[in-house]
């Protein structure tokens, strides 16, 4: 199963290796990883989204845990949660592309933000999935580039993840 | 963080002082560019000692073998690039068997980082899977605190090797020196306590057992709890064994005592680990080895209690119905307490299964031809348990002699029998002996080895020299890989690949190049003889070179990823 785990690990050097090792050590997969300092600037929040029996990701939960650097650990998919993720794509917009491409682009509730003679450049954000459902929407022949940041986590209401 | 004292100290100064106000008597190491600053301190001061061993690795699994045996943190010094990477089997030992060490590791400057220097590797990243924690200090202002968590780090908690990676400059460099006394980290905090809840809960399952088993690991014997278990096994009157890490934390002479489980381990215990009803495991971790395939081990229905002070240990390999985080120690001291003020169980219902393992312990699993003319393996570690009279440190190397001297000789006190269990590493015995007889200097200390194993540290017999360390070496040759040739008996046709070693050493006269003394003996009548006077020899290192039979082979055996109980016996060939 999917599963989205929340990590607040110290902002060391070298701690993302000990998280991403730990992870091709053992075997485990990793979907996505994010990573950026909190408002804590001693303290970076990382989301890992990954897949397996409920065995293994109590066993990544515990291995997290068991890292130094590690502060603390929340498996967001346990409870109520919020996800997105944030995507650029760069697609073929010349004159006989421009209107659709606008188009579906404000069906996802997306923004141009870059536009050339025969390229647009559009955000998008949301769930994993409606990324993915705009790229099946487009006309793939019109891609020219994607660049997402993998998925982002918090939890909905007063679960609150902090020290 | 309280203030020791002020004074500007260069970071070589700083890092010698730490070692000081550590309590750290004895380093093992190897100068190289990158130290030259330390070892200069080292040089300059009386209170810590170092060690030069022959080669890196020697050196971790010295600082090991210390640590082992003394229940202190173990320290070792050396110098960057190859002299890390020589050390990372003996940290990678050390890790797999949670052993607490600190390893200090020179660095090229701090300028020269990631210019492909001389003598430059990417220490950190290199160690990081194998140690508990690991630091690269590049400002001279985090030295000291960076030594102190290190200590920290390795004694709390499931302990570990920690590694400082100090580059050349910051050992040049000065700061004002403060100690601090005690280290808190937001991101660490092991538990000690076990939670009482639980504790009573696994209180109720002993008490309800009929056929109760007492599993234990090495934790106990990092825990230093080895007479809160023998108090609590004896107050239950339950069976007990201990693994090949966990040996000598219950007595291996008391009757309660099954032997060692496993894949090598006795038939009462397999079969006792596999039949009974209520499972406590204490500091134990359910390995490959111990248990087998897993899905054979959960087919018979069992309680399991487990107690561990890691939690990812708990329910890794194995289901655990009542788990127990906790320093093993603490929780046994609340167990104990339960149990004095409470109800005790009563033995009578346990006597079926005690007359069960009666009947397991008839098979007599051990048993050997006795009256063989070549010297069996088996005898002569029958021998050396009688000759040291069971008081003596054992170390040893991996394959069948390990396998051996862990069925063979009785340990009665923890920290006594000093073996990479985890890793399994060749070449462990002679350097790690090397620690123990220098952290318990007077003490009889034997490294039972092989010929393959001991030619993989054979270097350290000048280190053994130099130090006047009186080590007697129970070298069983039978020129083989024994433990290779085993496999490939069993399951590879016969075909003894590359496990035959042709053009061995006079060992004999390879001890004495090295300017110790060396005995060979080839007949039983020799054995016993040969070993009273090695030991007679307190002051010598002695290399007994004992040519043994080249087929025998260490039963019980369950094959690679059978079930535990999958035993090949003696008599089934």
């Amino acid at each position: 199963m999917r599963h989205l785990i929340s990590i607040l690990v110290e902002n060391e050097a070298g701690a993302l290796s000990r998280i991403s090792g730990l992870f091709s050590a053992r075997g485990y997969n990793i979907e996505s990883l994010t990573v950026a300092p909190t408002e804590d600037a001693s303290m970076s929040r990382m989301t890992i989204v990954t897949s397996g029996s409920d065995d293994v990701i109590e066993q990544i939960t515990k291995q997290l845990n068991k890292l130094v650097d590690v502060v603390k650990v929340v498996d967001l998919s346990e409870a109520e949660h919020i996800e997105r993720e944030l995507m650029l794509i760069k697609v073929r917009a010349g004159a006989k592309e421009r209107d659709e491409v606008k188009r579906m682009a404000d069906i996802f509730r997306g923004r141009v933000i870059d536009v050339s003679d025969n390229t647009y450049t559009i955000e998008l954000t949301g769930s994993g999935g409606k990324l993915d459902a705009f790229i099946h929407a487009l006309d793939s022949s019109t891609i020219l580039e994607t660049v997402r940041t993998g998925t982002s986590g918090i939890g909905r209401g007063n679960r609150i993840l902090r020290v | 963080m309280d203030r020791v004292k002020t004074e500007t100290l260069s970071g070589a100064e700083i890092v010698v002082r730490c070692l000081q106000l550590e309590g750290v008597d004895c380093v093992f190491g190897y100068p190289g560019g990158a130290v030259l600053w330390i070892y200069d301190e080292l040089f300059k001061q009386d209170k810590v000692r170092h060690v030069l061993v022959r080669h890196e690795q020697g050196a971790a699994h010295a600082a090991d073998g210390y640590s082992r045996s003394s229940n202190k943190v173990g320290v070792c010094l050396v110098t960057s690039g190859p002299g890390v990477t020589n050390a990372v089997t003996g940290i990678a030992t050390a890790y797999m068997d949670s052993i607490p060490m600190v390893i200090l590791t020179g660095q090229v400057p701090t300028h020269a980082i990631g210019l492909d220097a001389f003598q430059e590797c990417d220490t950190v990243g290199i160690t990081r899977p194998c140690v508990k924690h690991n630091f690269l200090v590049k400002n001279v202002a985090d030295l000291a605190t960076t030594i102190k968590k290190a200590f920290y780090l390795a004694q709390t908690g499931r302990p570990g090797p920690v590694l400082v990676d100090i580059p050349k400059d910051v050992t040049q460099h000065k700061c004002e020196f403060q100690y601090p006394e005690t280290i808190s980290m937001r991101s660490y905090n092991p538990v000690k306590k076990g939670h009482a809840g639980q504790i009573k809960k696994a209180l109720q399952l002993i008490l309800e057992a009929k056929r109760p088993m007492v599993y234990t690991g090495g934790g106990v014997i990092l825990s230093n709890a080895a007479p809160q278990l023998t108090e609590l096994v004896r107050l239950l009157g339950f069976p007990c064994t201990n693994t090949l890490m966990g040996l000598g934390a219950y007595p291996a002479t008391d009757r309660q005592f099954l032997g060692m489980p496993g894949m090598h381990g006795t038939y009462e215990t397999n079969m006792a680990m596999q039949h009974c009803d209520v499972l406590l495991a204490i500091g134990a971790r359910f390995d490959d080895r111990v248990i087998g395939d897993p899905v054979h081990f959960a087919q018979n229905p069992r309680k399991i209690i487990h107690i561990d002070v890691d939690p990812s240990s708990i329910s890794k390999r194995v289901k655990v119905d009542v788990p127990i985080v906790g320093d093993v120690a603490d929780v046994l001291d609340e167990l104990l307490k339960l149990l004095r003020a409470g109800a005790r169980p009563d033995a009578a219902p346990l006597k079926p299964w005690w007359d069960q393992i009666g009947e397991w312990r008839a098979k007599d699993c051990l048993r050997y031809d006795r009256a063989s003319k070549i010297i069996k393996p088996q005898f002569v570690l029958e021998k050396l348990y009688e000759v040291t009279g069971g008081d003596a440190f054992v170390t040893s190397d991996v394959g069948q002699h390990q396998m051996w001297a862990a069925q063979f000789y009785k340990f009665d006190k923890p920290r006594r029998w000093i073996n990479s269990g985890g890793l399994g590493t060749m070449g462990f015995g002679l350097p790690a002996a090397m620690g123990v007889q220098l952290a318990n200097p007077g003490a009889t200390v034997a490294c039972v080895t092989g010929e393959s194993s001991i030619q993989m540290c054979l270097q350290e017999l000048s280190t053994c020299k130099q130090y006047r360390l009186p080590i007697k070496i129970i070298n069983l040759n039978n020129k083989y890989m024994g433990m290779v040739r085993q496999w490939q008996q069993f399951f590879h046709g016969n075909r003894y690949s590359e496990s035959y070693m042709d053009a061995l050493p006079d060992f004999v006269k390879l001890a004495e190049g090295y300017g110790h003394s060396g005995l060979l003996i080839d007949k039983p009548a020799d054995v016993e003889p040969a070993l009273r006077e090695a030991f007679k020899r307190k002051n010598d290192l002695i290399f007994l070179d004992f040519i043994t039979d080249q087929a025998e082979n260490v039963y019980p055996m369950v094959p690679g990823g059978k079930g535990i109980t999958e035993m090949i016996l003696l008599e089934d060939l």
